[in-house]
């Protein structure tokens, strides 16, 4: 079943204030020629996850240029989130033991999603791998199919990538969140940027009283040093190796450390982390591992705002759009260079990268010793993450790439 | 007011980052690739990162630059290719030719640290460019100043930075419209002088724009 959403539309204009007017003049001018030309954006899920969340706050600004933009999110029974969520963790490169009938029932669903879906739009941009076979419905003429493609691919399961291959082949293009992300593909492959949104609530201006009872509410001292890194539990964001760093720290900075990331409670893996966390922690007063709730965006903003040096001590990571939140409030970044992060933070100009728990214990050292050096990456760090994360940038290259598109031929098929 | 002829067309530009298929993993791998990689990965990542990057103003130059210095930590590596100016060349042909040889002098003269593995990866993209006229055009040197002061940086930086692979001359479209649409050629040569690597996007158009006010005031 298709399922059009209806989002508050954001005033472009509201962004003027942040960006210029010469930004917002430019969109426009870019939107010109794409005024009235239809769009259809497709994903698996309305709420919860980036992607919708990206889409929430994207489609409206889309519309605001005047684009005949509409969101389609693909209907799927259990047993196909199950499979897709398998192939997922697949495509990071987890073990994956592959089922025919696995395989199957990604089928079935596409195919019916194919009978049901609206999927004439001029320019079609299908999200991630779930809704990947919805290829199949494209008609000959003159539309444009290319897939975003939000997960980490460089190391996938081969069975898994083989069969998803043989579809994103046939579309115009692929779009991936790090060039070390992308696949060796008959298609041109673009690098687009996940985003975050300045107007948010994890990321808009807050009242530093209301950042002073958040520091209160979690009982960490404003007047010391506060490190902080905010993901979940989960052993790829290494929380244990960031508590290393910290005593290392520690030994010459009397600083505090803050943990902080959604519930465990409905993850028995994260749970597990959790408990490793609290042993590794062993009391220390001056750790707080704060279990926050699945959606608490204000709570995130105010411990980032607060944060002296945020810490992004991954051992894998996607893209890692905390590290893009931290900057935004031009805060000093001390992150692993894994994944994404590498793209946010440029070494030495708007951020430290470390490779080791050694490392980022000096990098934090470093930073503590050289406030005036911290102060100007995080101004660097802000101007990058507007220059290149924020929404607005993300509309731009999709107007960019639809206008590209618009004057290439569609692909024979 | 001296008016132009032709007016000055206000443009801005936006860039898709294509992934290209060529990666380098260490000093002697970025040479093959700069010797084999399209003009438009050349430009990526020495026109186009400028521009994106317009707001770093100490030792940010190009891409390759800053690989070798995060990447492979040769400081005297990164600093040849860091001490490259873009402004210095109107083909892309003679940029990739300066790079190349910056490269194959160092990796003759350390043919160990020419093989040594990179923390990390060097990948080669392409920029896919796509203008669109502003709808904004000036004649005079008021409406040039109003409308350089409403640019994006996107429109500042195509107009002042990769025009001079566009015009294939040593100067930029500002310049170039100032002396040959206003005939104010002293002028056109101080805005021509503003050192984009010292200064950022922003502080560069504050020079220009005081750089007019100055004219204005002769006037």
């Amino acid at each position: 079943m298709s399922e059009t959403l209806a989002v508050t539309r954001i005033p472009l204009d509201d962004y003027a204030e942040l960006l210029g007017a010469g930004e917002i003049e430019e969109l426009r001018a870019l939107a010109k020629p794409l005024r009235g030309r239809s769009i259809q954006m497709v994903n698996s899920t309305a709420v919860g996850g980036g992607v919708a969340e990206i889409l929430m706050r994207l489609v409206p600004l889309a519309e605001e240029l005047d684009l005949n933009i509409q969101w389609e999110v693909m209907s799927g029974g259990e047993d196909f989130f199950e499979v897709t969520k398998s192939f997922h963790n697949a495509l990071h490169g987890a073990p994956y033991h592959a089922r025919p009938r696995d395989f199957e029932i990604f089928l079935a669903y596409n195919e019916r999603n194919r009978a049901t879906l609206p999927l004439d739009a001029e320019f079609v941009v299908i999200h991630d791998p779930q809704p990947a076979g919805l290829i199949e419905a494209r008609k000959p003429g003159s539309n444009h199919w290319v897939w975003r493609c939000h997960i980490d691919l460089s190391h996938p399961h081969r069975g898994v990538w083989d069969f998803l291959e043989a579809f994103v082949s046939r579309y115009d293009g692929a779009m991936f969140s790090s060039p070390e992300f992308s696949r060796q593909l008959p298609i041109p492959q673009y690098l687009f940027y996940p985003a975050i949104d300045p107007l948010s609530e994890k990321n808009c201006h807050l009242d530093p009283v209301f950042i002073a009872q958040i520091l209160a509410r979690y009982r960490i001292d404003p007047q010391r040093p506060i490190l902080t890194q905010i993901s979940r539990f989960d052993r790829l964001k290494d929380p244990v190796g960031v508590i290393r760093a910290y005593r290392i720290v520690k030994r010459y900075f009397d600083c505090q450390l803050v943990l902080a990331g959604g519930s465990a409670s409905d993850d028995p893996e994260g749970a597990m982390v959790l408990k490793e966390v609290l042993r590794e922690a062993n009391d220390d007063p001056d750790i707080r591992v704060i279990e926050l709730p699945a959606w608490a965006p204000l709570e995130v903003n105010a411990l980032q705002r607060a944060s002296t040096i945020v810490i992004q001590k991954s051992l894998r990571e996607g893209f890692g759009l905390t590290v893009s939140e931290a900057l935004w409030k031009k805060k000093p970044v001390v992150a692993s260079a894994v994944g994404g992060i590498p793209i946010q933070i440029i070494h030495k100009h708007t951020g430290l990268l470390a490779h080791s728990v050694e490392g980022t214990a000096y990098q934090i050292r470093f930073l503590l010793s050289h406030p005036e050096i911290a102060a100007k990456l995080g101004e660097n760090g802000h101007q990058h993450v507007k220059e290149n994360f924020l929404i607005t940038q993300k509309l731009k290259r999709y107007l960019t790439l639809f206008l590209t598109m618009a004057n290439k031929p569609s692909r024979d098929h | 007011m001296n008016a132009a002829e032709t007016p000055f067309e206000f443009v801005t530009v936006s860039y898709l980052t294509r992934i290209g298929n060529q990666s380098a993993g260490s000093p002697s791998e970025l040479l093959t690739g700069l010797e084999h990689c399209s003009d438009a990965s050349i430009f990526h990542h020495t026109y186009q990162t400028l521009g994106s990057h317009h707001f770093l103003t100490e030792g940010f130059s190009n891409d390759f630059a800053q690989w070798v210095l995060a990447d492979t930590n040769r400081n005297d590596l990164a600093e040849q290719l860091a001490a490259l100016d873009i402004r210095d060349y109107v083909s892309i042909a003679a940029l990739r030719s300066d790079l190349c040889r910056v490269v194959r002098d160092f990796c003759e003269a350390f043919p160990h640290f020419a093989k040594q593995s990179a923390l990390e990866r060097f990948y080669f993209c392409e920029s896919v460019e796509v203008t669109a006229p502003l709808g904004r055009s000036a004649r005079t040197l008021d409406e040039f100043r109003d409308g350089i002061a409403h640019l994006s940086h996107a429109g500042f930086y195509f107009h002042f930075i990769s025009s001079r692979l566009r015009l294939q001359l040593q100067t930029n479209d500002f310049s170039h419209w100032l002396s040959d649409g206003l005939g104010l050629q002293t002028l056109a040569e101080s805005v021509n002088n503003i050192d984009i690597y010292t200064n950022t996007l922003d502080g560069s158009r504050a020079k220009l724009l005081r750089l007019i006010e100055r004219e204005r005031r002769k006037a």
